[in-house]
């Protein structure tokens, strides 16, 4: 075999869910591995999970080369206070949900088609001025893409996203 | 036994010598008074004051690597923890086990901008393996047994623990641990998984060119492991090559040693890794220096990957066999299964494959020209070889650049844990201090620092503590008024232009030995050559040895940045062998 011809490496999508001691300083290990080896982070939600061990979880979505995955996953298990990481692809089924809250502007015929849509989308009203609305809307993270992207004509004004929660199904902890 | 009250100085100095910690490098500071005023009330753990704070991780890294045991640092807040981070970047990327103390200031000062402050934890966050923050004093105890325990333990690196000067002089219980600790998520996995290494002694089995190529991973994991390696070496009859930081985990007088693999590697070493059939890696990380351009790297090779860190494994090169275990661990299991199938490689392809081996070697891949008025390096080298070879007690340590691959061409090491060069940061002005501290493990051993003038003057200052503890130090200087590696770089990738890689105003060496109270010695001819090594090796004083080389010497053999291992350069009469393509990528490839 002569020199191997430029591969595409085809790449997907990963969520990754990273327990680890809640302590100071440990989401910035996470988060300047992520930056110190040039891996991308589309997606990052972190809170404690359990209070009386001293747990947070961390869930991260990237992407990459199955190499780089592997990689990414390698690296996080090598950081002393990580417990446990898991790539939910691997494992298999799993829900992914995001909450977002959406603040949209508008009046006449735009405030009713706003609400229409946020009808549609299930999304909730928790504030209400004359002039405007906010929505908090959950789904996953296409859902919450699509409803934004209709509620820009209406008079988006503000968008706060969580971030990516993932759980595996079954009876199963990660 | 009694909980006694006692400041967190006094708590670290005796969890120290609990721990078995026997010398500290370090430099004192405001924010680290009160653990030097403890350490002055003790005598068992002795401290050596550096000159500069790089140069004590530099020393405990040297330490480390000839004893096996963890080095110590301590030093002050802000601009002493600063400073160590080279140090730390050095030991982080070539798995040397050391815990770094740095002075914090108070805690209520912290965020503030106080003076000498600087964010240590989060500025070595990146080039430690795991740092800490102390922020009780009840905490200190276990955070620096955790500190050791992490340092030392599965792949080795290097640990900081930050101490606020507020928990230093604070006061607690101390109770000395009857158990070793045991830590909650960390446990790195020591024995490989069965099933695959039963796959690996299969796959090796049915080589027809066999290959082992073994790194700093088995020197990392002791003396046994190296002796396995040999065993299985020996009984296989398999070529086996070894990186930059694993020599000496293969005796270099073994017959199926083909010498080091990689950028400056032998013939016979790089043609093997090309062509080989089944590779056994042995705690080695397929580095870029070793394998060149990854897409041409031993294109007909099944691999078979043992390694201790998981994330070495996969990261740039796809290992069939993927083993994750300690080297020696692995290796054990792997010669015991090897014996009980009575497995062996085909005698006949074996020998035709050593016949093909012996042919690369004809070429003598480290020739060099001598000449009558002017010393090679190479030559020099050789002499100091010659001089040390079958004396046990022999440690060497380098610079970075064109010394430290001819030292690693032709010094030749029969055991592991006597030769300290930076590998992975390629860290110049390291071979000082980690002689220093190889010196201090080994006071009346030979310690000799094979430097290049521009290297040595990094950490010159280091000369001072030397002559505070009449360290018998050996710096053995390549002197080519050059930075040497820069010069034979832009020699070949950018046209001879030889922008500021051009030594001038050096010192003369001789003198500045006399003015740190060392002996000075100069070799200018190759008639003096001789004379001046066994001066310099019989002087029980420090010695800085000035050999002036030829100052256009190039390091060759040379498989240039972004060529495959088939395509060395061998010497300055051979053409490069890189099309325009290659340049323009070598010139871009560090």
């Amino acid at each position: 075999m002569s020199v191997a011809e430029k591969k595409t490496v085809s790449t997907r999508k990963a969520t990754i869910a990273v327990l680890v001691d809640n302590e100071p300083g440990v989401l910035a290990r996470v988060v300047g591995l992520f930056s110190g080896r040039g891996y991308n982070i589309d997606s990052l939600t972190v809170n404690e999970v359990d209070e009386s061990a001293g747990l947070s979880r961390i869930t991260i979505v990237t992407s990459g080369s199955e190499m780089v995955i592997a990689q990414i996953m390698a690296q996080l298990q090598r950081i002393v206070p990580v417990h446990r990481v898991c790539d939910f692809v691997m494992q298999g089924l799993h829900v992914e949900r995001e909450l977002a809250l959406v603040k949209v502007a508008s009046t006449g015929d735009k405030r009713v088609e706003a609400l229409r849509i946020a009808d549609i989308f299930r999304a909730r009203v928790v504030d209400s001025t004359i002039g405007s609305f906010v929505f908090e809307i959950t789904g996953s993270l296409e859902k919450i893409s699509a409803f934004v992207d209709l509620m820009r004509p209406l008079g988006l004004v503000d968008v706060s996203r969580t971030g990516v929660a993932a759980i595996s199904r079954g009876p199963e902890p990660i | 036994m009694t909980d006694k009250q006692m400041t967190g100085s006094e708590i670290l100095v005796k969890v120290l010598q609990d721990l078995g910690v026997d010398v500290v490098f370090g430099y004192p500071g405001g924010a680290v008074l009160p653990i030097y005023d403890a350490l002055s009330q003790q005598n068992s753990l002795r401290h050596i004051l550096v000159r500069q704070e790089g140069a004590a991780v530099h020393a405990a890294e040297g330490y480390a690597r000839s004893t096996g045991k963890v080095g110590v640092v301590l030093v002050t807040s802000g601009p002493g923890a600063t400073n160590c981070v080279t140090g730390l970047a050095d030991a982080w990327m070539d798995s040397v086990p050391v815990v770094c103390l740095t002075g914090q200031v108070p805690t209520h000062l912290i965020g503030n901008d106080a003076f000498q402050e600087a964010d240590t934890v989060g500025i070595t966050r990146p080039c430690t393996k795991h740092n800490y923050l102390v922020k009780e004093v009840g905490d200190l105890a276990r955070v620096v047994r955790e500190a050791f325990l992490v340092a030392a333990s599965g792949r080795p690196g290097p640990v900081v623990v930050d101490l606020p000067k507020d928990v230093v002089t604070a006061t607690a219980a101390y109770t000395r641990p009857s158990a070793p600790m045991q830590h909650p998520s960390y446990s790195p996995r020591l024995k490989g998984d069965p099933e695959r290494i039963s796959e690996a002694v299969d796959l090796l089995a049915g080589a027809r060119r066999p290959l082992i190529y073994a790194g700093g991973g088995v020197i990392n994991s002791g003396p046994a492991a190296s002796q396995l390696l040999t065993n299985l070496v020996n009984m296989t009859g398999i070529p086996t090559t070894l990186t930059l930081m694993g020599l000496g985990a293969l005796p270099a007088s073994n017959r199926n040693f083909i010498g080091m693999v990689g950028m400056h590697g032998s013939l016979e070493a790089n043609m093997c890794m090309h062509d080989c059939d089944v590779m056994l890696c042995v705690g080695a990380r397929f580095d870029d220096r070793v394998t060149g351009r990854t897409d041409a790297f031993s294109p007909e090779s099944r691999k078979i990957h043992i390694d201790i860190d998981a994330s070495s494994i996969n990261k740039n090169i796809h290992a069939d066999v993927p083993i994750v275990g300690d080297c020696g661990y692995v290796l054990e299991h792997f010669i015991k299964l090897w014996k009980s199938r009575q497995a062996r490689c085909d005698g006949d392809a074996l020998d035709k494959w050593w016949t093909q081996i012996d042919a690369w070697r004809q070429r003598k891949s480290f020739s060099y020209k001598r000449s009558d008025t002017v010393i090679k390096p190479q030559q020099a080298l050789e002499v100091l070889n010659q001089r040390t070879s079958g004396r046990d007690d022999v440690y060497f340590t380098t610079e970075v650049g064109q010394h430290q691959m001819w030292a690693a061409q032709f010094l030749h090491f029969e055991k592991p844990n006597h030769w300290m060069t930076s590998g992975g940061l390629g860290t110049m002005g390291y071979g000082l201090p980690a002689a220093l501290g190889v010196q201090i493990a080994h006071p009346d051993a030979l310690v000799i620092d094979v430097a290049g003038e521009a290297s040595i003057l990094m950490n010159m200052q280091e000369m001072s503590t030397l002559a505070q503890y009449r360290l018998p130090v050996k710096a053995f200087i390549l002197n080519n008024r050059w930075m040497g590696m820069v010069r034979q770089w832009q020699e070949f990738f950018f046209g001879g232009r030889y922008s500021e890689s051009y030594m001038d105003s050096l010192p003369d060496f001789v003198k500045l030995a006399e003015a740190y109270g060392a002996v000075g010695l100069r070799a200018t001819t190759p008639d003096e050559l001789e004379d001046v090594v066994d001066e310099m090796i019989s002087t029980p004083r420090t010695v800085i040895a000035d050999i002036v080389v030829d100052p256009d010497e190039n390091v060759y053999p040379m498989i240039p940045a972004g060529a495959a291992h088939n395509q060395v350069t061998m010497s300055p009469d051979e053409e490069v062998v890189l099309d325009q393509a290659h340049r323009e990528e070598g010139m871009v490839l560090v």
